[in-house]
This record gives structure tokens, C-alpha cells and sequence, in this order.
């Protein structure tokens, strides 16, 4: 399962990361190095094993329906990047 | 004093030999004097750490003694600080200030300690080195041309040198473990659930777990008794009781059962590496342990299924920087698309973008199966490996890591080689188990750290034998010479 160029652009879209065209021949060999490696895997004999997400398979715990957040917005637009009345700022999204 | 535990620290503060003040100064002194050496700290936070050592000294006044008053701790810059920056070793959040406070650093404060700064690391804890990180890499006290180790490298290598007393790390695969074997310190991985990661900066969130390094099992024990117990806010972090691991450390070894399994002596390892952990169990052998063979076959396959489960989950992660809410934003974005994608192409490093695509390629359509799933299956395999060896055996042993501190560069341009540093600790983040590194000798000059990994919830266990080994042998009192 070779990466080629057109798969590192497609994937880099996929998570919103800009790989530029003289990138794209570099990184497809590091990923392929790194995708040979994790073959490893094939080998294993897996037909009847369950995957395995919590090694604890422990299950949600509840907790009491009540309101436990505090209104952090004062806190939290002084970090953005950019905000205005209240609301994170980005670029013109609707005509 | 910079040559004391904190187990002989929180002594000396209870006998009034020194005030809280005085000790926090003498360690940002020391800070300020030898870290452009080491680069470990990424910010040092010296005005607070003197108001919570004038607090400590005031509630020792009062004679309110905490587990942790008055001590100095150095925590990774991954766990979020209020009001200071908390970067994750990233340029992504080279701005960013922590609107609130980890619970596992609230923890410690409310038990009184001090916090000191906070430690360099790889980019997101995503390195074996800590060369990944935006601020540069740390130095090995040991070999200032080598690497600490990563990705809590900033945290051992400022123990080390005994710039600070106590620190805090993580670790998804290694970071705490590994780089405590690189610099001749204990460091401790709980069982996945044990601390809580609220507010601990997310990279692998079935695999990252909190936790103390010292310059002893003892001073491990202290802090993660400190760091131990359920939060609300973290919904996997277990409801178990906190054991008294203060209180176990003493406990006689007469008749534990030391697994030994062959899959970390394997034929192509340093026979140095390997010496030296055998020595190490010779010696607890010599206190009534008893040594007994098991294999765990499936776990030659814990770094490829690492490699998938890890970044896979680090893609969805690390989703949440893309320059709307905190963080790096890139200049004049010319719609959303690009506000996202150049932001995070030049907010994060090589390494975290390498990983990021990974995870994302095995996580889409088509290849989910093939790579995701099996990776899954594989970890339970491992995990039932594990589960059999520990109705033999109470702990099991081997090298922390398959060689020592490597030079600086080394390995920075071969991923696959780098992953290969973490050999012997990845499997026990997939089996959710606790594990620990402590120092056993010198290998060519360089230290090198044993393993002793235990059952669930066994942390108590674990730390009672490195304290023993430790009460026999003197590898975790040495200091590096330059930094006597």
C-alpha cells in the first residue's frame, strides 16, 4: 500500500495541512518507511481477536445531571487569535 | 541542597533547617545559573514559586504540613498552568496562556508544593529525544553533545542536574521511563486511569497517563501519591482507592517473583544493556526474589501497532489547532481553508505533521481495517500477553531502554529508527499497565535505567522494589560531575 505524491495531497487535505508540491516527494518516503514498519502487523494472525480500545474495558462511568461548567467566556477571547463582540473572528465564510 | 531528595527536603523544611523560601531561591538560583547549559526549563515561573514558598512557609508556621509543602516541582510544559504559558514544546502554542490548571498540578499545589517551571519536551510529546521541540533540544547532563531522551526530556535532564528536586511527565509510549533511564533518575508511568489528564495537553488519549520523576522511588511515591486518585473531569480516569505508597515501599522481597521475559533480551541487544539489568536483578534476588522465566510473544509487534493506534488518535487530537480559538494563527488568511491549513502547516513541527498523516491515512476510508482495526486486535493480544505472565509472576523486569543516551542529531532525520528507542516501554501503554525506570549503572559512562513493570494498580508494588534496590546500591545518588 505505497504512498505516492497524489496520496500525501489528498491526506494532507484531509487533515487541513498545507504540503507544498516540492514537499510532497520527500514526506511519501518518510510515510512509506514509517507504513513499512506498521506492516508488520499483517503478519499477526488476528482472525479471532477482538479489537481492543480501553485496556481496562472499563465502561462511562455516570455522573449527576447538573450544570458544573462556569461561564468562561471573559477567560477564554483573550486568548483567540481574533474576537469581537463577544464571538471568535474568522475570514468572511457567506458572500 | 541541591543534592537532597525531596524525601530528605520535606525533612529538612519539618525541622526548620531551611525555610521554603530559602530552598525555592537556591533552586531558581541554580536554574538561572545552569540551565542555558541544559535548555530544560522552557519557562521559569521565579515570582509565583516565591509566593507559594512564602504560603509554605506560613502554613508550616502554622504547622499545617501536607504531603508536598513547601516543595520545589518542575512540570512539563504539557500540562495547563493558569496564567502562564503552556506551550507543549510547540510554536502552535508559543502564545498560548492556560485559562485554567491541570488537576494533577492543582493537586500537588493543594498538598503545598511549589512550582518551580515549566520543562521543555518534544513537540507534543511526540519524539524519543526531545529534538522535536520548538525551543531546541535539551542536553544530557551527563553528555551535554547527547540527548535526554524524550519526550519528558526536559524533566529528567533538570533532575538530573539537580536543578530541581521534583518534576512532572508524561508518558504515551516512554516519555517518562525512557528519559529517566537516559539521565540517571526514577520515573514512574501509572496505570492508565490512575492520574487524571484533564488539562494534560492531548496526544494519544487511550495511551497518555501522568506521572511523577524523582531522584528516588521514594520521591516518586511521595509525589504520585500526591497526583493519585478519580477526577470527575476526567471521565477515564478509574475510580480505584489510592494505595498508601509511602507506606509500601518498605516491604521485604522475600519470595517476589521476578518475571524475566525473553522478548527483552533479544540476541541483537547491547550485551552491556542487557548485563546491566541482569545485574540488577541478581541483586534483588539477593534480598529473597525469585527469578522465573516467561514470554510474551506478541509484543515484538507493540511498536507497529503503537505506530498506528497513536498517531491515529493524535490526528483527531491535534484536530482542534486550527488558529480559531488559541494558538498560532497564520497572517492574513484569505478564507477559512486557508486560515486552517497554513496555520497548522507552520504551527506544528515535522515530526507532529509526520504523525498527523499517518494517523489520518489510517483512519480513512478504505484503510481502516487494514490498519486501525488490526492495530486494535494486536493490542489486545498484547494485553492478554501481559495477563498471563502476571498470574506467574508479581512484577516483571528487563532494560528501560536498548542502549544509552545517544548523540545529539543522531536519529533526527530517521523516524523509524528514533521509534525504535521506545522498544521496551511501548507495550506497557497498550496493556494500560504501570511501569518504572530507576537507575542501575553505567554503561561506557552513561546511565542506564532498569525496568520494573507490575499488575494493574500495583504502582505500590513496583516502587517497593525500586526503593529496595535503591536502599542497596547508590546509581540514583550519583550526579552528573559538572553539576556537583
Amino acid at each position: 500500500m505505497a504512498i505516492d505524491s497524489q496520496v500525501v495531497a489528498r491526506v494532507a487535505h484531509l487533515a487541513r495541512l498545507r504540503v507544498d508540491d516540492d514537499e510532497t516527494g520527500a514526506l511519501s518516503e518518510r510515510l512509506n518507511e514509517i507504513l513499512g514498519m506498521v506492516d508488520q502487523l499483517q503478519q499477526a494472525d488476528v482472525s479471532d481477536v477482538e479489537p481492543l480500545a480501553h485496556p481496562l474495558e472499563v465502561s462511562q462511568p455516570l455522573r449527576d445531571d447538573r450544570v458544573t461548567e462556569p461561564d468562561v467566556r471573559d477567560k477564554v477571547l483573550p486568548i483567540a487569535p481574533a474576537s469581537e463582540e463577544g464571538c471568535f473572528l474568522v475570514p468572511r465564510v457567506i458572500e | 541542597m541541591h543534592d537532597k531528595t525531596l524525601t530528605e527536603l520535606k525533612a529538612g523544611l519539618q525541622a526548620k533547617d531551611f525555610s521554603a523560601r530559602e530552598l525555592t531561591e537556591h533552586f531558581l538560583d541554580r536554574v538561572q545559573a545552569r540551565d542555558g547549559e541544559l535548555n530544560s526549563f522552557v519557562t521559569v515561573t521565579g515570582e509565583q514559586a516565591l509566593a507559594q514558598a512564602d504560603a509554605a512557609d506560613q502554613a508550616i508556621a502554622a504547622g499545617d504540613h501536607r504531603l508536598l509543602t513547601g516543595l520545589p516541582i518542575a512540570h512539563k510544559d504539557i500540562f495547563c498552568t493558569e496564567g502562564v504559558r503552556t506551550s507543549c514544546g510547540s510554536r502552535m502554542l508559543d502564545n498560548f496562556v492556560a485559562p485554567y490548571t491541570a488537576t494533577a498540578v492543582e493537586r500537588m499545589a493543594a498538598q503545598g508544593a511549589v512550582m518551580l517551571g515549566k520543562t521543555n519536551m518534544d513537540e507534543f510529546a511526540m519524539g524519543s529525544s526531545n529534538e522535536t521541540s520548538f525551543y531546541g533540544p535539551v542536553r544530557n547532563p551527563w553528555d551535554t553533545e547527547r540527548v535526554p531522551g524524550g519526550s519528558s526530556g526536559g524533566a529528567a535532564a533538570c533532575l538530573a542536574a539537580r536543578l530541581a528536586p521534583g518534576a512532572t511527565g508524561t508518558d504515551t509510549g516512554g516519555s517518562i521511563r525512557q528519559p529517566a533511564a537516559l539521565n540517571g533518575v526514577t520515573g514512574l508511568k501509572p496505570t492508565y486511569g490512575r492520574v487524571s489528564r484533564w488539562g494534560m495537553i492531548a496526544f494519544a488519549s487511550s495511551l497518555d497517563q501522568a506521572g511523577p520523576l524523582g531522584l528516588s522511588a521514594a520521591d516518586c511515591a511521595l509525589m504520585l501519591q500526591a497526583m493519585a486518585g478519580h477526577d470527575d473531569k476526567d471521565s477515564t480516569c478509574l475510580d480505584e482507592p489510592v494505595g498508601d505508597y509511602l507506606g509500601a515501599l518498605d516491604q521485604g522481597l522475600d519470595g517476589l517473583r521476578i518475571g524475566v521475559p525473553e522478548e527483552f533480551f533479544p540476541d541483537d541487544l547491547d550485551g552491556a544493556i542487557a548485563d546491566n539489568a541482569r545485574e540488577a536483578m541478581r541483586e534483588l534476588e539477593k534480598q529473597g526474589a525469585k527469578l522465573v522465566k516467561v514470554s510474551l510473544p506478541s509484543i515484538k509487534l507493540s511498536v507497529p501497532a503503537y505506530y498506528v493506534i497513536a498517531p491515529a488518535e493524535a490526528s483527531s487530537n491535534l484536530s482542534r489547532f486550527d488558529g480559531v480559538r488559541f494558538g498560532y494563527r497564520c497572517e492574513d488568511p484569505k478564507d477559512l481553508e486557508d486560515l486552517y491549513k497554513r496555520s497548522r502547516s507552520e504551527g506544528f513541527g515535522a515530526e507532529v505533521k509526520r504523525r498527523i498523516l499517518v494517523g489520518t491515512y489510517a483512519l480513512s476510508a478504505g484503510y481502516y481495517d487494514a490498519y486501525y482495526k488490526r492495530a486494535q486486535r494486536v493490542r489486545r493480544l498484547i494485553r492478554d500477553d501481559f495477563a498471563r505472565a502476571f498470574k506467574e509472576v508479581d512484577v516483571l523486569m528487563g532494560p528501560t531502554s536498548p542502549e544509552t543516551a545517544f548523540k545529539l542529531g543522531a536519529k533526527a532525520d530517521d523516524p523509524v529508527k528514533m521509534y525504535m528507542a521506545d522498544v521496551f516501554t511501548i507495550a506497557v501503554n497498550l496493556a494500560g499497565l504501570p511501569a518504572l525506570s530507576m537507575p542501575s549503572g553505567f554503561v561506557d559512562g552513561l546511565p542506564a535505567g532498569t525496568q520494573v513493570i507490575g499488575n494493574y494498580f500495583q504502582e505500590g508494588r513496583i516502587l517497593n522494589v525500586a526503593h529496595r534496590y535503591q536502599m542497596a546500591t547508590d546509581w540514583h545518588q550519583r550526579i552528573p560531575g559538572a553539576f556537583q
